[in-house]
């Protein structure tokens, strides 16, 4: 009974909100314009399905191509700073510049570079996103316990045995773990990306919309971009748990 | 087996050189089984580092084998008060570690796995813990993982084993149960052990020899011989001779930490 309650607790909470939100635009006569209905929302959702879906499959490829670069990208150049204390120093400060700067303000180069579509959306979710996969592995390889590294190197060991019998395996959890903080970036990149210039996406898709005042169609993108970011973010939770099962495991019997 | 001349080791600390070591002499025979006391912060855990390489002296000769020590010594076993296994690997599998790395094993690993594997589950027979190879640490208690650690450090069968404090994170009738371990495997293989401890009774229990050293910088200042028959008995270390020695080693390291 209560194992039900809990599995449909999201759900039961997502249902409340929209009701709670349906009876305040009803009660207070709130107009469209402003902040539509969740009926009017589901159906602009329903008339327009065709257009949504269209622009839902734009930012999702694009989102996706940013972040695979961004993988591959951000796993070379964590396991490039994680490999030495010299390089993890030296190269921490400019990444961390490079990281502030706000990609909103990349756009517009890239679009100059590339022209208006999907290769700037592609680049502005990769830039955002390799970030914390660079950091995460970096660190991973920069923690290994010095007794350990003790053991191995008595032993005769050379940096890349170190590196591949216990820095790789043990960066694993935090590579995985910062894939779910990566996706996230790379679909707000694409979406910052579309909004400003593309021909085609649900961040594209809103400033139309926008523009022509069909809030509910609008919003009905928000909840698109809800879907996706929810869908992309599950699947890769459930790979990280998939691939570092042991991580979570001795965490929980560490106490006893 | 290990000589260290007149060795000091200095490193660079905040606010200038600190001196850990200071003019350290030890002489560990072959097959003996030495014992390293002193109060903490002595430089205990450098010595180790020292005799396997790891850090250079900056002053003195360090011999292991006859040979001066230029960096690793590649035959050394260690331990450590964390039992330092890798969560994802299996029992039998961390056991294996250092087979992957020390050569002649590393060459004919893939070739030969199984019969390391079993060499793997023999030792683990030893120490108590048949069956368990197929387990994952997490899932061991922390004086099971102890062992598994010892059987790390000896699967290569090294001809010196360095133990920094195995014992000290372990319950008192866990870390008693491990001497007896300790004790039997060392009475089967005889190779040289150097034993990092602050435990007065562990050092007498387990030593041949053992060494005192002073407050930092360390420096050793006296060795004393144990000659309690072998192979012991736990109940030595209720007999009036052996609480003599364990109480006059207290008193000798009280006075080393006044001064």
């Amino acid at each position: 009974m209560n194992r039900n309650v809990e599995t449909l607790a999201p759900w039961l909470f997502t249902i409340a909100i929209f009701v709670v939100w349906e009876l305040i635009c009803r009660l207070f006569n709130v107009s469209s314009i402003i902040l539509p209905a969740p009926s009017e929302i589901f159906q602009a959702a329903i008339r327009f399905w065709g257009p949504l879906m269209r622009n839902s499959w734009v930012t999702l490829w694009t989102t996706l191509a940013g972040f695979l670069m961004a993988v591959a990208f951000g796993l070379l150049l964590g396991l490039f700073v994680g490999w030495s204390r010299t390089i993890y120093r030296g190269l921490y400060p400019v990444m961390i510049g490079f990281n502030s700067i706000p990609k909103v303000a990349v756009v517009p180069i890239l679009v100059m570079w590339f022209g208006i579509g999907e290769i700037p959306a592609i680049l502005t979710a990769f830039l955002i996103s390799f970030f914390p996969i660079v950091v995460n592995v970096a660190t991973g390889l920069a923690t290994i316990e010095p007794e350990l590294e003790d053991v191995l190197r008595a032993l005769g060991a050379s940096k890349l045995d170190v590196m591949r019998k216990v820095g790789i395996p043990r960066a694993m959890p935090y590579f995985f773990g910062s894939l779910k903080v990566a996706i996230t970036l790379a679909f707000v990149g694409a979406v910052v990306s579309e909004t400003i210039a593309a021909n085609a996406g649900l961040g594209h898709l809103m400033t139309q919309a926008g523009s022509n005042f069909q809030m509910p169609l609008v919003f009905a993108g928000l909840l698109a971009l809800a879907v996706l970011g929810i869908g992309m973010y599950a699947i890769t939770a459930w790979i990280e748990g998939r691939m570092t099962g042991w991580a979570f495991r001795s965490q929980q019997s560490a106490g006893g | 087996m290990i000589e260290l001349d007149n060795v000091s080791l200095a490193y660079a600390g905040r606010t200038g050189p600190v001196l850990a070591l200071e003019g350290a002499d030890i002489k560990v025979a072959k097959g003996e089984f030495a014992a390293v006391v002193g109060p903490s912060g002595c430089g205990k855990s450098t010595l180790m580092k020292l005799v396997s390489g790891l850090v250079k002296p900056t002053k003195g000769v360090v011999k292991v084998n006859g040979y001066q020590v230029n960096g690793p010594v590649k035959l050394a076993g260690m331990a450590f008060q964390n039992s330092n296994l890798l969560p994802w690997r299996t029992v039998i599998e961390n056991l294996m570690l250092p087979l992957e790395i020390v050569e002649p094993y590393r060459s004919n690993f893939r070739s030969k796995k199984d019969e390391y594997r079993a060499k793997g589950e023999k030792l683990l027979d030893t120490v108590g813990l048949t069956g368990f190879g197929d387990r994952f640490p997490w899932e061991l208690s922390g004086g099971m993982q102890q062992r598994a650690s010892l059987c790390r450090s000896l699967i290569h069968e090294p001809a010196l084993l360095m133990l920094d404090e195995p014992f000290a994170a372990l319950d008192a009738f866990t870390r008693e149960e491990l001497w007896c371990v300790m004790r039997d495997v060392w009475e089967r293989l005889r190779f040289t052990v150097v034993l990092v401890t602050h435990d007065l009774r562990e050092a007498a229990f387990l030593a041949d020899t053992i060494h005192i050293m002073s407050a930092r910088p360390g420096r050793i200042i006296e060795s004393r011989t144990v000659d309690f028959a072998r192979p012991r008995d736990l109940d030595v270390c209720y007999s009036s001779p052996f609480t003599d020695l364990v109480h006059t080693l207290r008193n000798k390291i009280a006075e080393v930490r006044q001064a």
